[in-house]
């Protein structure tokens, strides 16, 4: 656990980055920092390891004052991951992640064993460990990020911007491979970000900054999205809060059987949208008999659709309903076909809903 | 065995005397300019001072500093001391600004990377910066060898010997032979350094020629 204990940091210009910030990031819990540019939220990750020290205030990691310990112990025992990944061009990937366990004088064959174990953690296994990182993706040089600042076994993580400079497509699957790491090594996470998208994606908790580095909600991310404290707040979290807030919500939706067919079969008169899948029942896309004729070929497919996945969140169901040519969304059991829903079915189903009832943990309003 | 009218043993211990000369002031020069150009880096105030006065070091005119250096260090006149000590100042200020720029060319994210793993701020010179700072420093380097082969050929005038003895041996014997060969042995040399340290600065950095087989 992590306690922010009306921390205030004032440059020598007479500047306020932080002003008295209080907060609890939990123990084993990704808590992140969220704000507009000059809201303080970097000063605020960089007083945790003491690279800035506050003016006024403490912060604690479990139970112990940061300010008793020397900066450069503290550090060695809390992970760090920064925007470029900030790889030593000149070490080898394995020299890199093995960083820390060097400078805690761990033996070399242990400090060896970890940093491969580490390395095997974020999908790096193999000969990438003799690679520099200039020969790595952007990808791939913020996976070693990751490792690096797992190999002393820190139980406390800071992460400032980790997947920023990273393009959209790759960043979504290291957000979810993170996600699941995290959930596995059970680390008290604090992470810095200017996306409220990625902030409630990967939040348990999320607190918002305002310019002057002021506290301005401190919640879970539904919460942020149904209850957000104040305009700022409410201008921040964005326009379609009431449909991102649907990934936090689960129901019973109404799954209707779909009959699929394969490439290579013909469809008969009178059919309109049928479903296709391979021989492993996973779908395709959808085929409109109009555009047909003769049997089934992969050019024919409409790719358009998103998949849900059974059991998952009232937003993923929607949008495969929304986003399906045949209007009707497919719903996936692992990679298998599971049927379909009707937009107007989900609907239904939201609007009977109850409206989210989190509370909120810490606002200005209602401090704790 | 003479070359030139130069008896081959004499230009070889020239040449030796050379290398010691111009060499061992580019090392000691070396390891003094890295805490200075680290504390120009890294107390701001000190960088004008540091990077001005090391900068004017080089526009003494090396025929004086060899014949004044004599009265402040105590030595004799024809002691190598002397030239050893001059040699060393105008490395220093040479390379004092390159140690500046070679450390502050690492990139700030990798700097703060590595105050967070827990490098104190000596280790984090030692283990990263200056590992980093090779390439540009290597560059300075270069430029301070070539100049230090070329300065030390003047201490003959003051009675230190070296291949710019030739020179004044031909000049004196009114015959061109020394002092062609003095010439094509200081250019010689000249490149040897260079190629030594560029050899060097290879095996330093071999993240620079890694290939991007990813």
């Amino acid at each position: 656990m992590i306690r922010f204990d009306g921390v205030t940091k004032r440059f020598e210009d007479g500047t306020v980055a932080v002003d008295d910030l209080s907060f609890e990031a939990p123990a084993g819990k990704i808590t992140v920092l969220v704000g507009p540019s000059g809201c303080g939220k970097t000063t605020s990750l960089r007083m945790i390891n003491r690279m800035i020290e506050p003016s006024e205030g403490s912060i604690l990691i479990d139970g112990t004052d940061t300010g008793s310990l020397a900066p450069a112990e503290l550090r060695r025992g809390i992970g760090y991951v920064i925007q470029h990944a900030g790889l030593f061009p000149h070490r080898t990937v394995l020299s890199n992640v093995m960083t820390v366990p060097s400078l805690l004088k761990w033996d070399k064959k242990r400090a060896r064993d970890r940093a491969l174990e580490v390395l095997e953690l974020v999908g790096l296994g193999g000969d990438y460990a003799k690679r520099y990182p200039g020969q790595l993706s952007g990808g791939q040089q913020q996976r070693v990020g990751v490792a690096r600042a797992l190999a002393g076994d820190p139980s406390v993580m800071l992460m400032d911007e980790p997947f920023s400079a990273i393009d959209p497509v790759v960043r979504e699957g290291l957000q979810d491979e993170f996600l699941k790491l995290q959930e596995a090594l059970g680390t008290t996470i604090v992470m810095v970000t200017h996306d409220i998208d990625e902030a409630i994606k990967l939040g348990d908790r999320i607190a918002v900054l305002r310019q002057g580095g002021r506290l301005a909600q401190f919640s879970s991310p539904d919460d942020l999205l149904a209850h957000p404290a104040d305009d700022f707040v409410a201008s921040f979290v964005g326009r379609d809060r009431g449909y991102r807030a649907l990934s936090f919500k689960t129901a019973e939706v109404p799954i209707h059987h779909e009959a699929p067919v394969r490439l290579g079969d013909r469809l008969g008169p009178g059919e309109e949208w049928r479903l296709v899948v391979d021989d492993a029942g996973a779908p395709l896309g959808w085929v409109h008999a109009d555009e047909v004729t003769g049997p089934l070929s992969a050019t024919d497919l409409q790719l358009g659709g998103t998949l849900a996945t059974l059991g998952g969140s009232l937003r993923g169901y929607l949008d495969a309903a929304l986003s399906s040519p045949s209007g009707r969304g497919v719903v996936v059991e692992g990679a298998e076909l599971a049927g379909t829903v009707r937009p107007d079915e989900v609907l239904h189903v939201i609007q009977a809903a109850p409206r989210a009832t989190g509370e909120t943990i810490l606002s200005p309003e209602e401090p704790a | 065995m003479s070359v030139w009218g130069v008896p081959l043993g004499e230009v070889w211990s020239l040449t030796l005397d050379h290398i010691y000369l111009a060499g061992l002031p580019l090392l000691i020069g070396l390891l003094l300019a890295i805490p200075l150009g680290w504390a120009a880096l890294t107390r701001r105030w000190l960088y004008g001072p540091l990077i001005a006065g090391t900068g004017l070091l080089y526009t003494i005119p090396s025929l004086a500093l060899f014949i004044l250096l004599p009265g402040i260090l105590g030595t004799q006149i024809l002691d190598p001391v002397n030239v050893l000590v001059a040699m060393t100042l105008y490395t220093v200020a040479l390379l004092t600004r390159t140690v500046a720029d070679g450390l502050s060319s690492v990139p700030n994210h990798v700097r703060q990377a590595a105050t967070a793993m827990g490098y104190s701020p000596l280790r984090r010179l030692v283990a990263v910066e200056l590992p980093l700072a090779v390439p540009v420093i290597s560059a300075g380097l270069r430029v301070a060898a070539v100049s230090n082969v070329s300065i030390v050929s003047v201490a003959a005038l003051v009675g230190v010997s070296q291949l710019g003895t030739l020179f004044t041996d031909g000049f004196n014997r009114n015959a061109m032979g020394p002092i062609v060969l003095g010439v094509i042995a200081s250019v010689t040399l000249a490149v040897l350094f260079d190629v030594l340290i560029l050899g060097v600065t290879k095996v330093l950095t071999p993240w620079q020629t890694a290939g991007r087989s990813a």
